[in-house]
């Protein structure tokens, strides 16, 4: 007898089992969607996301890069590449500049190497080509105006050192310092 | 009804049947990709047309223009007509489903199924024995493991569920006394045979799940373990046959369970043909439900559930049924 009642109970045990996933599915049926359709409805993505990679300038406009190849060493699929050169006023900038965005795997190793902060990588993902050579990309398609999501760094400004009567950024060409606690971005 | 009128109103019906069937069985694959969608809270294909509803001609028109590979190794002829046989028997079924009550038109009487059989029952049930070849042949002609695998599970599948499902027919054979679905459906103009049999429908709707090779039965076709199961190695309009066939064994199961069950075109208010179309969508509906709430079983638990379980209780129940018409 009480075997009968134990394979009773496992019965019902069963059958609610299946019910309530039944039901639970039928729920869903009349729940909100969570689908946002996408070229409808474009998502405000981060400032800070992974995509299209550009190059940015100094708040006076010249060019930020140093050709200084760290971001080509970065790189962990070889898809940046350059040529420095010395400009007539001593600095060294990229002849050309090149990333064959077809290799690229955004991962953003190329921004964290670069000391100039002149490589960024923008939330523009939607670049698709119908041909695999459109993805390399030149310098002139790379640079960008502005700063990118730094607008004020310069690489070439500097504070200095509280040296003699004057102190920290008080010389002329000099800035005054960053704080450098409040400094996220 | 003269000779010709006759031939003529015949191949009239047997196309609007046709047409009709294939334009479901086109509708419910959208039916079944909107409905999961939903029931995973999306909205399911929309961009094919307003709401997707252009999605089955986009589909049709994919399937027709892929390349139909034959693989090298492959037992030719049998890999050709098994797909043609599987969609063959299920359309080939809808012979003897009636769609309603004899139409009189002018004066002549038309009756609204292809063939009325004395004996349709059981061509219903040859044919979804023949059906399971469709499976097992080309699945073997594929040559490929996958596609072997999926095919012996069809077969051991169809020993299995082939017997509970007839069996769990018996009774309502006998509450109706005949094998013609007209007759059937004519006996339950009072009330339909679920009232007085509901487990007999509990036993013919899970061996119709598993008749229609579908979760949670749908190990020929796993496609976490077996790629595709028997169809693995098809494309094109071959693999489009399956689906065909596939999806109209759904609108079959449904008009069966309508006929066997539902009271067929019988209700109120509602025109016969009406009624007859929304009980048919009744088993689609839950089928494609179950897809989206249950796991797949494994087939030994299906064999199992079928031969320790579901065959007993058919057996029980033909013995109730019988004690009761007899007292």
């Amino acid at each position: 007898m009480s075997d009968i009642i134990a394979a009773a109970r496992g019965f019902f045990r069963g059958a609610k089992g299946i019910a309530d996933a039944y039901l639970m599915v039928l729920r869903h049926l009349f729940r909100k969607q969570l689908t946002e359709p996408y070229p409808e409805f474009k998502r405000e993505l981060p400032e800070r996301t992974r995509a299209r990679i550009v190059l940015t300038r100094t708040p006076d406009g010249d060019e930020r890069c140093v050709a200084c190849y760290l971001c080509s060493g970065a790189c962990p699929v070889n898809c940046i590449s350059m040529q420095s050169e010395e400009r007539e006023d001593g600095r060294r900038h990229a002849a050309w500049f090149r990333i064959n965005f077809a290799r690229c795997i955004y991962c953003g190793l190329c921004e964290e190497a670069c000391p100039t902060l002149a490589i960024q990588l923008t939330p523009d993902f939607a670049f698709a080509k119908d041909d695999i050579m459109k993805f390399v990309y030149e310098k002139e398609d790379l640079l960008i105006e502005g700063g990118g999501k730094h607008p004020d760094y310069d690489f070439y400004k500097h504070c200095g050192v509280a040296f003699g009567k004057a102190g920290k950024g008080e010389r002329p060409g000099e800035r005054p310092p960053v704080d450098v606690k409040n400094n996220l971005p | 009804m003269s000779m010709t009128m006759g031939i003529v109103v015949l191949f009239v019906k047997m196309l609007a049947v046709l047409a009709v069937l294939l334009g479901m069985a086109a509708y419910m694959v959208l039916l079944e990709r909107k409905l999961l969608g939903w029931f995973q809270l999306r909205p399911g294909p929309n961009r094919v047309g307003p709401f997707g509803l252009l999605q089955p001609i986009a589909d049709g028109l994919k399937m027709l223009l892929k390349e139909d590979i034959i693989p090298r190794d492959a037992e030719r002829l049998l890999f050709l007509i098994a797909p043609a046989l599987l969609a063959l028997t299920t359309l080939l079924a809808f012979a003897v489903v009636p769609f309603g009550p004899d139409l009189v038109i002018g004066g002549q009487v038309i009756p609204q199924v292809i063939s009325d059989l004395n004996v349709g029952l059981l061509m219903i049930m040859a044919l979804s024995s023949i059906g399971v070849y469709g499976v097992a042949l080309g699945g073997w002609a594929s040559n490929s493991k996958f596609s072997l695998l999926g095919a012996i599970r069809g077969a051991a599948m169809m020993i299995s569920y082939e017997l509970p499902l007839s069996l769990a027919l018996v009774p309502v054979v006998m509450l109706s006394g005949s094998f013609s679905l007209t007759d059937i459906v004519n006996a339950q103009q009072g009330y339909p045979f679920i009232l007085v049999q509901p487990l007999a429908f509990a036993l013919f709707f899970v061996s119709a799940m598993a008749e229609s090779k579908r979760v949670p039965f749908d190990m020929p076709e796993a496609e976490n373990e077996l790629m595709a199961g028997f169809h693995t190695e098809y494309s094109g309009m071959r693999f489009a046959l399956f689906f065909v066939g596939e999806y109209v064994n759904m609108v079959l199961l449904g008009a069966l369970t309508a006929v066997f069950f539902l009271g067929g075109w019988h209700g109120p208010f509602l025109p016969p043909i009406v009624w007859f179309l929304i009980k048919i969508m009744i088993t689609p509906f839950f089928l494609i439900w179950t897809r989206a709430s249950l796991p797949r079983l494994r087939y030994d638990q299906l064999m199992h559930l079928c031969w320790k379980v579901l065959t007993p209780l058919a057996l029980l129940n033909i013995i109730v049924t019988g004690a009761f018409m007899a007292g």
